[in-house]
């Protein structure tokens, strides 16, 4: 057994440096590696190129890191809740790339399945096929999107073992598993650390091999973004 | 004229027993109200559920659990969880039977915008262009005039692309139209006391009005 155990976040980023281009899962502030993007708060490492569906909130998740600057360049799909990051883009000082949630997820896919492109029909006859190869299928025309290329992705889980296995949960899952294949390096904070071995193997949802560091992260916040609920009475279906 | 409620309770009655159906944000949302009664339909989620339950009981909220609007939600029995490739694969397979969103411009050829206006708004497309993209059956819950009183179903959209020639059906405020393959929008239902004068007035692509149009019954 390998084993993958980082003592903590500051260990985990401690050779992130400059320019790099890091991978950040979560969808919205559900399931992003909050210890590991306040540790590269801490770090105050600069122009970095962050690959991550979204971009935080002004004062939590990677909105952190777009305050103090520290993000060149964000490639997203929905940036709509963050004023600065708006602010940042509309002024010129930030970076964008949007691309749509599902080349995003596709193009991390292909990285972790050792594929160098995909083909989608997501854009075409868009602003975002503008420069790209169009290739059609039976008919249909897809664009040639690239695997991505990333230095680190950092990623959350809920349970993980020594040995990287990681198993995740709920709809915090989403671009985790992806991510987690995609990164030269791959980090994965976790709720629960245990010794290899106590996790079934027939329920990793993603095998150590893709994981290099991992450690147990400490004083989550999971903060909900839209709380919405019903009433007891209520017995509407949704 | 339909209020937002009306629009999504008459595109409720498009949804058939056994679909798999993907709802947008802000109208489209409020479409899951009005599903049928007695029919099975699951709400696939784009960040990664399947059976899309109601909202939790309060002090139930769990922040692992969303939907993509980022709103806490539940699961119901049978539901499942994967990844976001996954997710858009099943979408791009056609897996989904049916896809209901918002959008800012359609034209009479079935091009679409609702991601962007320049120099304004740059939230971005999230699963947007994916689910147009690959949808075989797409409803745009929309408005047809905007406040000044302009059509937003154009000859051709003034706003940047969503998608190319996907949508096929149309439901606003006004009116239920169709895209015909030809290009054009055929007026099939209006809403209770619109006159299809005013509806011709309302849109700035070609209409095709073609012997009785029937008022919308939401019943």
């Amino acid at each position: 057994m390998i084993n993958k155990v980082v003592s903590g976040a500051e260990e985990a980023i401690k050779d992130i440096s400059d320019g790099a281009t890091i991978m950040l899962g979560g969808f919205g502030l559900c399931g992003i590696p909050e210890n590991c993007i306040n540790a590269l708060v801490t770090k105050q490492v600069k122009n970095l190129t962050c690959i991550s569906n979204n971009a935080g909130v002004d004062d939590f998740g990677i909105g952190l890191m777009l305050k103090q600057r520290q993000v060149k360049k964000m490639i997203s799909s929905y940036v709509g809740e963050n004023a600065e990051f708006e602010r940042q883009l509309l002024s010129g000082e930030l970076e964008v790339d949007l691309i749509p949630q599902g080349t995003l997820a596709t193009r991390c896919l292909a990285a972790g399945y050792g594929m160098p492109a995909i083909f989608t029909p997501a854009g075409v006859g868009t602003e975002v096929a503008e420069g790209k190869e169009v290739r059609n299928f039976n008919g249909k025309d897809y664009l040639m999107e690239y695997a991505f290329d990333a230095d680190f992705a950092i990623v959350k889980a809920w349970k993980g073992d020594t040995a990287g296995n990681l198993i995740f949960r709920s709809t915090s899952r989403n671009f985790n598993p992806v991510m987690a294949m995609a990164g030269k390096i791959t980090i994965a904070e976790v709720e629960e650390l245990v010794v290899a071995g106590e996790l079934d193997p027939d329920y990793i949802h993603t095998p150590g091999i893709y994981v290099h560091r991992i450690f147990q992260g400490k004083d989550y916040e999971k903060r909900i973004e839209q709380r919405t609920v019903r009433k007891r009475s209520d017995d509407s279906e949704i | 004229m339909f209020s937002k409620e009306e629009i999504a309770q008459r595109i409720a009655k498009e949804i058939k027993d056994g679909y798999y159906v993907n709802l947008g944000i802000g109208i489209p949302t409020l479409v899951a109200n009005y599903i049928p009664k007695g029919i099975n339909v699951v709400l696939q989620s784009e960040n990664g559920l399947l059976g899309m339950g109601p909202f939790p009981f309060e002090g139930e909220e769990d922040a692992d659990l969303i939907n993509a609007g980022k709103q806490t939600i539940t699961t119901l029995p049978g539901s499942s969880i994967f990844d976001s490739a996954m997710s858009f694969g099943m979408i791009r397979s056609q897996k989904v039977d049916l896809t209901i969103l918002g959008a800012m411009e359609v034209s009479e050829n079935g091009d679409i915008a609702n991601w962007k206006i320049p120099g304004k708004m740059v939230k971005g497309m999230g699963g947007a262009m994916d689910l147009v993209a690959s949808a075989k059956n797409i409803i745009v819950a929309m408005q047809h005039i905007n406040k000044a009183g302009e059509s937003k179903l154009l000859p051709k959209c003034t706003l940047p692309l969503t998608g190319v020639k996907c949508i096929k059906k149309i439901v606003t405020e006004l009116a239920v139209l169709d895209v015909l393959p030809e290009g054009g929008f055929k007026l099939l239902e209006r809403a209770p006391g619109v006159s299809i004068e005013f509806i011709q007035k309302s849109t700035a692509g070609r209409l095709v009005v073609e012997g009785e149009i029937p008022e919308m019954r939401l019943d």
